[in-house]
């Protein structure tokens, strides 16, 4: 079986593997880095966001085979990473985890890891624009949310920009 | 037995244990007061409701829930029910915390796994956790922290008189103190338990139960530490999926190519099972793959054929006359006829479970809300005895009435059995949609007599394709009583939900609601608020008719025909706060309803604009349509343990309520149902939610909580239904609106699952 190596939060990794298989599925079955979440499996759902090279992506719709052996690959267990010691929140987090605590946006909590990814992402591109997210920008999200937790994304994401 | 000396006062155990392990009856709990007051043609849900029965049905069982307090000074509680995000871990914890006198972060609670002495009292549904678990909760707490200060009273040398309790710590009046962590072993029973009385907080003394409370879970939930079934690990418990029939319920008659797949990279196992033909593999994505390779000859499902519209027309068939209106002089009649599609109530978190079956006993993890009746239902389908099945219940992510049932878990079990191996089985998001669960099909008809500015009758008419309710309440004696032969058993228990949770609201002489069921070919359930939002649906919309005859306001109509002063304050709360009656453009307007279940009161005000600039809105994949854009929302749940959560949990239900009236539905073509992605069901998306939304907890007379996870559906999906039809000038007549159009291509029935994408690079943001 081929080997494949890529950076996972930080950490870089090789795992035996067919290069068809899908990033998701070595993530969480064969690594048990079980953060980002399956919700549909087609890149739709986007349960599963996690950031390459600091961009949102879904691993369920990336052949692990893809991936560069320089490509750092972060899931919500790693998002903490991301910025630096002092810009982590009371809970040694990121911002935008210290914002979801503060406004209690979980609920079942399923979505909730793929939520933040997008949300940073999203925050990210936007502050690379030069200006503040809006209404308009939140409702691009394509994360879902069975649990219905929205209002409380949109209010967690724009305290979160802010802290960012 | 359990008794309560009086309202506060109440009797637990302290039970012997390495550390203080207190006790009391879960039945716990004080008589209904008698109705001083019997109101004029009460309907039984006002005398007797569902939550009632759920709390009656476990009155003649005797047992024990257990608080223990651990050396390290936390408590530790396992709550026989469910969480799937309706944050009972959350306000079990404040209970516990309240009467210890304990910080809510040093409680730890877990869900208990099967216990069948339970009996009917581990069923998770009809919003009746908090009702039900309130007082025999703080009563162990209470025997807890009674039981600590008479240990600490020998140790610090006072009485308890002098003693203070306070986060956890224990002081005496000469200053000295000591940790319930410190005593947790010296006030340990002996063997056997002994009785104690305790006295419970009241009301003017909380000082955590009514306090917003962040949820306990959330640490682990944004850092991706929160387990639910597929992330649970147990050895060589490998990732399991099922190829499943073309039609709805199709089963399998042979593998054509068994060997090929089993041939392919990373698979360990194929085996046909009564669902389907199982794969086993090292990662999911090769179960996906496995799945769509397997060539299976299929026996159609027992509605092959069918679509929406047959099914429409045998429910119409099956409908009865509606009930004789008075025959009055002058009196003229209002009505409305009202279909409803399928919906699903499909999770986040797709029916999954683990099942390690061995030749001597079983054990089983997955999210289940009767996990007692599943245990049951396992131990026949594996010929084992119940004993020998052991269930563990997991956090699940979301259920909306799904976890009622344990499909995954019966069919995990059957796998792993099969195949002789531990099995991690994930239904595939199209098996979910598909396969899984939905809100029946039916027709809502409702018929009302006006003389004048008086309302004579009222009657409503449902008339559905079945509400499976064969997981009973919780167990096995109810669940075969609901699964007598020809639907009867199913029927009767449908009857009665409906009757224990239906009212009409309103002064308007003499109402009558019944219920038909026909149908028992689809996979259904109780999703959330079960019958309510439709019924509510049809009632407001004719509400607002009636209005319009009288040529009143909505809401001044509303006002008038109420008798509930609960339900005349939430009422008015939402009409000022939502600033009811303001100026509106043309194409936007306001709804208004109110709802009365689960001991509490709910009134919803929406704004909706269905201008073309709004609904014209082209977003990939997506149902845009018309917009809710402001919601107020006011609820009066009896006593709120936590009013942050409560909040979270209308919010959720303001967004279900949207997409039941606007977006969601199920189409069945040709026996099976078309959907199989997020991108084909329409919930409610951040494009659609509304950008203000405001949720009110009015501060209630009453002294005890009600439920919540259900509460905020109702009232939201009819006040949006009135609001379109006030934006429109025309009233909907089936739900959701936007049902005749499919705004997707269907994805592939054989194979049964979309193929993995390989694109994601391409899609960075």
């Amino acid at each position: 079986m081929p080997e494949q190596t890529f950076i996972v939060n930080g950490e870089r990794v090789t795992v035996d593997v067919e290069d068809d298989v899908r990033l998701l599925w070595v993530l969480r079955d064969l690594l048990g880095i079980t953060g980002p979440k399956y919700g549909c499996g087609i890149n739709v759902c986007k349960a599963c966001t996690s950031h390459i090279n600091g961009k949102a992506f879904n691993p369920c719709a990336v052949p692990v085979g893809s991936i560069g052996s320089e490509d750092e690959v972060t899931t919500i267990e790693g998002l903490p990473g991301e910025v630096t010691e002092q810009q982590r929140g009371a809970n040694g987090l990121h911002p935008m985890q210290e914002a979801w605590l503060e406004r209690d946006v979980v609920q079942c909590g399923y979505c909730q890891p793929g939520q933040i990814m997008a949300a940073v992402a999203l925050v990210n591109r936007v502050k690379a624009e030069g200006r503040q997210v809006t209404s308009a920008d939140l409702d691009t999200i394509r994360n879902i949310c069975r649990c219905g937790t929205y209002t409380r994304i949109r209010e967690a994401i724009t305290d979160g920009a802010s802290r960012m | 037995m359990p008794y309560a000396v009086d309202r506060r006062r109440f009797v637990g155990y302290v039970i012997g244990g390495a550390t203080l392990v207190a006790a009391a009856d879960l039945v716990l709990a004080d008589p209904p007061p008698a109705n001083a007051e019997i109101p004029t043609l009460p309907q039984p849900a006002e005398l007797y409701d569902l939550n009632d029965m759920l709390t009656d049905a476990a009155r003649p069982t005797a047992n024990l829930i257990t608080v223990t307090i651990n050396e390290d000074g936390t408590a530790s509680f396992e709550l026989p029910r469910a969480e799937v995000g309706q944050g009972i871990t959350t306000s079990t914890a404040m209970l516990i915390a309240e009467e210890l006198d304990l910080p809510v972060d040093r409680v730890r609670v877990t869900l208990a796994p099967a216990r069948p002495e339970l009996l009917f009292n581990q069923l998770t549904g009809g919003s009746n956790t908090t009702i039900s678990t309130y007082t025999p909760i703080r009563v162990a707490a209470a025997v807890a922290r009674v039981t600590l200060l008479d240990a600490a009273a020998i140790v610090l040398g006072d009485t308890v008189a002098g003693l203070v309790a306070k986060g956890g710590v224990i002081t005496a009046r000469n200053g000295s103190s000591v940790t319930y962590g410190e005593l947790a072993v010296k006030a340990a029973g002996s063997a056997g338990s002994r009785a104690v009385e305790v006295e419970l907080k009241t009301e003017a003394e909380f000082s955590v139960i009514g306090t917003p409370t962040n949820r306990i879970d959330a640490l682990a939930a944004v850092t991706g530490q929160k387990d639910y079934t597929t992330d649970v690990a147990v050895p060589d418990a490998l990732p399991t999926m099922v190829c499943r029939a073309p039609t709805l319920n199709g089963t399998p008659v042979s593998v054509r190519n068994q060997a090929q797949v089993e041939a392919m990279p990373g698979v360990t196992h194929v085996a046909q099972v009564s669902t389907g033909v199982a794969v086993r593999a090292a990662t999911f994505g090769q179960c996906i793959d496995a799945v769509r390779a397997l060539d299976v000859a299929w026996k159609a499902g027992p509605v092959a054929g069918e679509s929406d519209a047959t099914i429409l027309r045998k429910v119409r068939s099956a409908q009865l006359p509606m009930p004789k209106l008075p025959d009055t002089p002058l009196a003229q009649t209002v009505s409305g006829d009202f279909t409803f599609w399928f919906r699903s109530n499909s999770a986040m978190d797709t029916n999954s479970a683990i099942a390690d079956v061995r030749p001597d006993g079983a054990t089983i993890w997955s999210g289940l809300k009767s996990p007692i009746v599943a245990q049951q239902q396992i131990a026949l389908k594996l010929g084992m005895s119940p004993d020998k099945v052991k269930v563990n219940v997991v956090t699940a992510g979301g259920s909306f009435g799904r976890r009622l049932f344990f499909d995954a878990a019966l069919e995990a079990a059957e796998i792993s059995q099969k195949m002789g191996a531990p099995v991690k089985l994930m239904w595939h998001r199209a098996d979910d949609a598909r396969v899984g669960r939905t809100h029946p099909l039916g027709t809502c008809r409702v018929q009302a007599t006006v003389s004048g500015t008086n309302v004579l009758a009222f009657n409503q008419s449902l008339t559905c394709v079945e509400t499976d309710f064969r997981h009973g309440l919780g167990e096995i004696i109810t669940a075969a009583a609901a699964d007598l032969p020809g639907g009867v058993g199913n029927l009767g228990f449908a009857e009665t939900i409906f009757a224990l949770t239906q009212e009409v609201p309103y002064d308007f002489g003499a109402v009558t609601q019944t219920l038909v069921e026909t149908d028992d070919r689809f996979n259904t359930g109780s999703m959330r608020n079960i019958y309510s939002p439709d019924v509510r649906v049809a009632s407001e919309l004719v509400v607002d008719k009636l209005a319009a005859k009288m040529r009143m306001d909505p809401y001044q109509f509303r006002r008038k025909f109420q008798r509930n002063e609960r339900l005349l304050t939430v009422l008015d709360t939402v009409a000022q706060a939502g600033e009811w009656g303001r100026s509106m453009p043309t194409g936007t307007a306001q709804g208004i309803a109110i709802h009365k279940e689960y001991k509490g009161v709910s009134a919803c005000l929406v704004e909706i604009d269905t201008r073309p600039a709004t609904t014209g809105r082209q977003i990939r994949d997506a149902v845009t349509g018309p917009r809710v854009t402001r919601v107020t929302f006011a609820i009066d749940v009896g006593l709120a343990i936590n009013p942050r959560g409560l909040e979270a949990q209308m919010q959720g239900g303001i967004n279900d309520g949207i997409a039941l009236a606007l977006t969601s539905s199920l189409h069945l073509r040709d026996g099976h149902f078309l959907e199989a992605s997020w991108d084909n069901y329409f919930y409610t998306r951040q494009w659609n939610t509304p950008p203000d939304v405001r949720v009110i907890v009015v501060p209630s007379e009453e002294k005890v909580p009600g439920g919540a996870g259900e509460a905020g559906v109702a009232a939201t999906f009819a006040a949006v239904a009135c609001a379109y039809a006030r934006a429109t000038g025309t009233m909907p007549t089936q739900f959701p609106i936007n049902h005749d159009q499919l705004s997707f291509e269907p994805k592939s029935f054989v194979p049964p699952v979309p193929e993995s994408p390989t694109n994601g690079l391409d899609l960075i943001s």
